[in-house]
Order: structure tokens, then C-alpha cells, then sequence
């Protein structure tokens, strides 16, 4: 395998809270604690997990939305926590971001055109207005959208066609990476799966590779060559998409397929059910976060000891003690 | 797979025929305005009342201070269709001179406190920390500060400076909008700090900054604009509150000069002929009334005009 695109390396990111009225101490949430992965040019990784286990800060993080508090985010062998000012502006023609709601992501006082065209505008990408112009109606084509739209306002449009207009944005800049922020969790199940079959689409004709973050395991299992599975800002498994679905080694993974509902009434399973909460990320569990939740037997190495992440068969990483 | 995601039957829809299409929010906000029955008639009334005001001292061409003992405190009449005051002069005339001043403190004082408003709050929204920190201490600073005894007390300080560099007329205008404004601007600079806040953590000024706007254009293009809606509001009420006020210094006679007829004063020289000459002080307060209520009504149509989440 080649170089990795994007390669994040222990990347955490703490927010400060206060602490009480007359505390001085301060402290933390660590909403992403050490992840780490590679990814691929032209790979799909699905980002799991419970809301809260800092799935979308680590996204937001590798593209510098958020500062990240440490670690490295390496994307074509240059570090991109360290870069600044007209550094960090081109590098955000690589890396693009597609947002969760449809109805927040777009201005609601500019036009279609404005929105995808302020890209073209910062990164002076069109030299004339004809071009301009000629670039915007080419990109709503792009995303199965027509010139018709150019000059319409985002409140004329329906939930599905305003994310594809924030995909034409993000494609302006033509980047490689594209970060997905549960791109589909708004929308209704058929515009999800047109949706979807866009970002595919786009995915083969420019080369992109996706971090695509989701809740939703079944849009994950279809889009993801490789699915991360988060737990309270950890990465506790990670593998190829029908490994991780097929022979989970986590017990959390395990717990969260064995809700995925199968569309067939007669069949029965044993569902894993999770006791509790999941615990604060001010004050996380010792040890392995996931002990105080697991359902199979835990060794007191569990609640002593953080598990690293191993390979546990070829491509297949997960953090667990109790799994060889 | 891809069939089913691009099918657009009109996707090639010449660019040219795109340019006719008149929708804009501008003439969206006016179709909602236009709804608000009582909006829309304050817009009627205070346009008259401007038109009067502008024009009027070239109809009605009765001096201000044209003394008729034999006329004093005369009621409404053909000749003086407001009566007269205690010098027997024409309080049409008058009035017609002193709203323009009225109206004319009330807009400036306006834009005074906006413009101050949104730039200290657009400075605090954007800016977190310290900076935010010592402007909103600014800002709870002049909205702890009693108004009136200093105004009083900047007027006595700097009225006659002012009015030996611009004169007295120029001189007391811009003192008294200046102070009137300076101390109407915190509302707005709260309103637009609070906005900015919750707007710079919206999704699309997100999308901005990962397509790589600087800061000012993320202000320019994408947060100001979603603010101002509200200020708008703000403002209008602002217009109001400054004809009063300036009918409150006038009325403690720490306005204009005496001889200036502004609306508050004209209030203020009729108090004494309240039993006798009640139209005296009457068509003065109804006139303050008037815009008073015509501006604020305005402001709510405004309001719901800018609203988009109002159905209209």
C-alpha cells in the first residue's frame, strides 16, 4: 500500500468546563481521546458511534474547524495541525466538509449561486464572470441540480436538494478529501439513499476519499470500505467494512449491530443489551472505558488497564482485553 | 446507480433564460410587510408627516415668530388652524419648523446608536475573551450610568464649545444626537453580541470558514447580515425613544434655543397654558404621539417581515 492520504496520529482534543463557583481547578472533556487511523486515497471510512463519542469533532478537528489540543493530522506528507494563514487556506481546497442539517448549512440570505460561488471567489478559481458563472451552473449539474436554481434562495428548496447544493459547495474547490457529517441522518429514507448514491457516484468520477460519519450502521456497512467504531472519544475497533459487520471483536460493536433491526419479521435474535449510561466524558471510566457497560464477564485487568488497539487479524484492530 | 441520482430532465436550461427570474428577499420581505395592515398604514401616516414637515413651510408661508398680541392664545381657527401660543404666533408654522428637527434628532439619533451598537457588539461577538470581556464592561458601564443627570451635565460642559464651532442651530443638533445616541447604543450592542454568538456557531459560517473565508467575510457575508433583523427592530423603537428624549430636554429647556420650535419645546411652553390653551399642547403631543406610534408600529411589520420562520 502506498502513502496513506490522511494519517491522524494520537488526535485529542479536550474542552475546558468550569469547574464550580469558587473552584479554581478546571476540567476537561475529552471529547476525542488518542485517535488515530490511515486512510487511503479513494477509501471510505465509516465513523460510528453513540452521539457525544466525538465522531464529528474528529472530523472537525482533521480539518482544522476545531483546534485540535494535541496530536498530528498528516495529509499528504504535510502536518496540518502546524500549518497557518495561506498555508491552512489552500490546504482547504483539499479537504471539504458536508454538514448534518441542510436547513443550517446554507445562508439563508444568499442565492444558490452565491453559495457554491463564494468558493470560487476566495480561491479566485474563475478568471472571468462568464466562467464563473459557467462553473457554478456546471457544478449544480454536477449534483443533479440545473442552471434553473442558480438565482434561488435555499428556503425554496427541499431538505434533499439543499444538501446537494451543500455538496456542489463543498465540490467547488474540487477537493480529495471530503469529510461527511452524517450527511443523510436529516433526510427521509428514499432522498437518503439518493443521496448516498450521489455521493458514490461523485466518489468514482473525481477520486474522493470520504470520512463518513454516521449513526445510521446499515448507510455505514453500504458506503464504508472500512469502519471505525468510537466509544466515549476512542476508536475501539476498526476494520474492513464486512470484517467489522461480519466478525466483530469488540463487544461494544458487537452490542451496537445486534440493534441494527433486520427487515424481516420472522427472524429472531439475541439483542445485546447495554445496562446504563454512557458514562461522562468529564470523568471517563479508568481502564478500558467500555467495563463499566460490557456485557460479557470482565478480568479486573479491565477496569485497571487501557487496552491498546491491536491487530487482531490482518487489518482488523480492536481494543479489548478479553478478545485475542 | 448513478441513473437514478441525476435525473434531471431540464439540466441543460439555457443560463440566459435564468436572469428574468424576480424573486429577491428585498421584495419578499415587502409582499410580507405589505400584510401588516397597521404597519403599512404607519408607513402612510409618518410619510404624510414627513411630507409636511418638508414641504409644509413652503405652503403654509406664516413666519415662526410673527408677533400678534391681538391673536394670543387664540384656539384653532381658518387663520391659525393649530391657534396660537402667548405671543399670538401661528402654531401651524411652528410645529411644520420644529418637526423637522423632532424628526430629523430622532432618525440621526438612530443612526447614531446603531452604528455604535453593531460595531462594539460585532467587535464583542467575534472576539472571544478579553477584548469581548472589556466592551461588554463598557457596555453595562453606560447602561448603569443615570441618563438624564448626565446629559445635563455634557450639555452644560460642552454646548457652548460646540455651538461656537458650528453655530448654535448645527451646534445643539449634533450634541443633542450625539449624546442621545451615545446613550441608546447598548441594547443594540447586546442584541448583536448575542446574535453574533449564536450565528458564528452556525453550519453555514462553518462551511465558510472550511472553504477558507477570512474573518471579515465571514461578518460581512454571512453573520451581519443574519443580525440585522432584529437591529432593524431595535432601531425603530430607537427613533421613538429619541423624540422623547429630546422632548425631555427640551422640556427642561436644555435643548435647542428657546426660539427653536422643536415639538418638545413647543410641549414645554404650553405646560403653563395647560387650563386655558389646552391646543397648544395638544397638537404638539398628538404629533410625538403620532411618530412615536407610527415608527413603533412599523418596527413590528418589520419585525414579522424579516421573520421567515413567520408565515405570511
Amino acid at each position: 500500500m502506498s502513502a496513506p492520504l490522511l494519517r491522524v496520529k494520537e488526535l485529542e482534543k479536550r474542552f475546558a468546563v468550569k469547574g464550580g463557583l469558587f473552584s479554581r481547578d478546571r476540567e476537561w472533556v475529552h471529547a476525542v481521546d488518542g485517535v488515530t487511523f490511515d486512510l487511503a486515497a479513494g477509501e471510505t471510512l465509516g465513523l460510528v458511534g453513540e452521539s457525544g463519542c466525538g465522531k464529528s469533532t474528529t472530523g472537525r478537528c482533521i480539518l482544522r474547524l476545531i483546534e485540535p489540543s494535541s496530536g498530528e493530522v498528516w495529509f499528504e506528507g504535510k502536518d496540518v495541525t502546524s500549518l497557518d494563514g495561506s498555508e491552512l487556506t489552500a490546504l482547504r481546497r483539499d479537504m471539504q466538509i458536508i454538514f448534518q442539517d441542510p436547513y443550517a448549512s446554507l445562508n439563508p440570505r444568499m442565492t444558490v449561486g452565491a453559495i457554491i460561488g463564494e468558493a470560487l471567489t476566495i480561491h479566485r478559481l474563475a478568471k472571468t464572470p462568464r466562467e464563473y458563472e459557467e462553473r457554478i451552473v456546471h457544478l449544480l449539474e454536477t449534483v443533479g441540480l440545473n442552471a434553473d436554481h442558480l438565482r434561488r434562495y435555499p428556503h425554496e428548496f427541499s431538505g434533499g436538494q439543499r444538501q446537494r447544493i451543500g455538496i456542489a459547495r463543498a465540490l467547488a474547490v474540487s477537493p480529495k478529501l471530503i469529510v461527511c457529517d452524517e450527511p443523510v441522518s436529516a433526510l427521509d429514507v428514499s432522498i437518503q439513499a439518493q443521496v448516498i448514491n450521489l455521493l458514490e457516484d461523485l466518489q468514482g468520477r473525481f477520486g474522493l476519499t470520504y470520512i463518513f460519519i454516521a449513526h445510521d450502521l446499515s448507510v455505514v456497512e453500504h458506503i464504508s470500505t472500512r469502519v471505525a467504531v468510537m466509544y466515549l472519544g476512542r476508536i475501539v475497533e476498526i476494520a474492513s467494512a464486512r470484517d467489522l459487520y461480519t466478525a466483530p471483536k469488540h463487544p461494544y460493536t458487537e452490542a451496537l449491530l445486534s440493534a441494527v433491526p433486520i427487515p424481516d419479521p420472522t427472524v429472531k435474535r439475541q439483542r445485546i443489551r447495554l445496562q446504563g449510561e454512557i458514562p461522562s466524558p468529564i470523568r471517563p471510566p479508568s481502564g478500558c472505558r467500555f467495563h463499566t457497560r460490557c456485557p460479557i464477564r470482565v478480568l479486573p485487568l479491565c477496569s485497571t488497564e487501557t487496552p491498546p488497539l491491536e491487530q487482531k487479524s490482518t487489518g482488523h484492530w480492536a481494543a479489548c482485553h478479553l478478545r485475542g | 446507480m448513478a441513473g437514478s441520482t441525476l435525473a434531471s430532465p431540464t439540466a441543460s436550461v439555457p443560463i440566459a433564460a435564468v436572469r428574468a427570474r424576480p424573486f429577491s428577499p428585498g421584495r419578499e420581505a415587502w409582499r410580507r410587510f405589505r400584510r401588516h395592515r397597521l404597519a403599512l398604514a404607519s408607513v402612510v401616516i409618518l410619510a404624510l408627516m414627513v411630507l409636511m414637515v418638508v414641504l409644509g413651510p413652503l405652503v403654509w408661508r406664516v413666519p415662526i415668530n410673527d408677533i400678534d398680541f391681538t391673536a394670543r392664545l387664540s384656539p384653532p381657527s381658518w387663520r391659525h388652524p393649530f391657534g396660537t401660543d402667548d405671543l399670538g404666533q401661528d402654531l401651524l408654522a411652528r410645529m411644520l419648523y420644529g418637526g423637522r428637527i423632532s424628526l430629523a434628532v430622532g432618525l440621526a439619533a438612530m443612526v447614531v446608536a446603531i452604528c455604535v451598537g453593531v460595531l462594539i457588539g460585532a467587535i464583542a461577538g467575534i472576539s472571544r475573551g478579553s477584548v469581548d470581556a472589556g466592551l461588554m464592561w463598557l457596555t453595562d458601564l453606560f447602561l448603569s450610568l443615570p441618563p438624564l443627570p448626565v446629559l445635563l451635565l455634557v450639555i452644560y460642559l460642552f454646548r457652548d464649545q460646540l455651538k461656537d464651532v458650528f453655530g448654535p442651530e448645527v451646534g445643539v443638533f449634533i450634541l443633542i444626537v450625539v449624546v442621545i445616541g451615545g446613550f441608546r447604543w447598548m441594547p443594540v450592542a447586546r442584541l448583536v453580541r448575542a446574535q453574533f454568538f449564536s450565528l458564528r456557531e452556525k453550519e453555514f459560517v462553518e462551511a465558510a470558514r472550511a472553504l477558507g473565508a477570512s474573518t471579515s467575510r465571514q461578518v460581512a457575508r454571512h453573520i451581519l447580515p443574519n443580525a440585522l433583523g432584529p437591529v432593524i427592530v431595535a432601531g425603530t423603537i430607537d427613533v421613538a425613544a429619541a423624540i422623547i428624549a429630546e422632548s425631555t430636554l427640551s422640556f427642561l429647556g436644555l435643548g435647542f434655543p428657546p426660539d427653536i420650535p422643536t415639538w418638545g419645546r413647543l410641549l414645554y411652553d404650553a405646560k403653563d397654558y395647560l387650563d386655558f390653551a389646552p391646543h397648544w399642547a395638544l397638537f404638539p403631543g398628538a404629533a410625538i404621539f403620532l411618530a412615536v406610534l407610527t415608527i413603533n408600529f412599523i418596527g413590528d411589520g418589520l419585525r414579522d417581515a424579516l421573520d421567515p420562520r413567520k408565515v405570511l
